[in-house]
């Protein structure tokens, strides 16, 4: 009986995820990571932008391979997300943020994560939206550097923006990033995704 | 009496969000303020006063991603 329940209730988030597009500024650490929690959960359609290109230095963290370095981020986590799920739609646009046009590629999803680096860049993006599109959720991640401290990172809930935050962390410039803590904040800012397109558990 | 962040702290007539950002020793240089649950743009923080009775969010964010 128990069993039973569990597959209705796995049918009807499925049912509701696939009607559902989420947009990700951004395909480095939190971004990566989160597209792809969000493939295996079974959203409907994914739009991705971002400029870069695969590193092998960003392999402790984000979600690519090997044999993808060198090749442009989005087009690589598109593949990958294919490889996972080939229901997902997944649009992208290989390109840098400007400021005055962020919202551009953002207008139509159901709520957007932003994953981007700099705190300067992640200021920039969370204003614009709020100011042009004041009614998209906006799930940010600010204090994602170091290692363990875990407990310290909590969801600050501010209207429309939902900010993964831990107030008390290191910025990138001065500690590292790690593989745990980057993709613990990304599965977090997805995990809010649903918690935001499905309702109260 | 004003809320900052959800600390009381006392109201200052015709105080700028700048003002009060440098009142709670806030040096962090990119962040985010609602005053009841309005976004302040950063370039209107020296133009925009806290009314009385307000609840004020600050946010610093924090490189890397």
């Amino acid at each position: 009986m128990v069993k039973d329940m569990n597959i209705k209730k796995r049918r009807e988030i499925r049912d509701k995820l696939k009607k559902f597009s989420v947009g990700i500024a951004g395909a480095g650490g939190l971004g990566s990571n989160s597209a792809v929690s969000l493939a295996r959960a079974g959203i409907g359609k994914l739009v991705i932008v971002d400029f870069d290109i695969v590193e092998e230095s960003n392999l402790d963290r984000q979600y690519y391979f090997q044999d993808q370095i060198g090749n442009v981020k989005v087009g690589a986590l598109k593949n990958n997300i294919s490889r996972i799920n080939p229901n997902v739609k997944v649009e992208t646009y290989k390109k840098k943020l400007k400021k005055g046009s962020m919202d551009k590629h953002f207008r139509d999803v159901d709520v957007v994560i932003e994953a981007l680096d700099s705190a300067k860049m992640k200021t920039e993006f969370i204003e614009e939206i709020m100011l042009k599109l004041p009614n998209k959720p906006i799930i940010a991640a600010s204090g994602v550097a170091g290692y363990g401290k875990s407990d310290r990172i909590k969801t600050k809930y501010m209207g429309n923006l939902y900010m993964v935050y831990d107030e008390k962390a290191e910025s990138s410039e001065k500690d590292v990033l790690t593989a745990p803590r980057v993709i613990l904040m990304a599965n977090w800012q997805a995990n809010l995704v649903l918690e935001i397109l499905l309702g109260a558990d | 009496m004003i809320e900052v962040n959800k600390r009381e702290v006392e109201f200052v007539k015709n105080e700028t969000v700048d003002k009060l950002l440098k009142r709670m020793k806030y040096s962090f240089p990119l962040v985010i303020v609602k005053i009841n649950n309005e976004i302040i743009p950063r370039k209107k923080f020296s133009e925009v006063i806290v009314p009385d009775n307000s609840k004020i969010s600050v946010i610093h964010m924090i490189s890397g991603g």
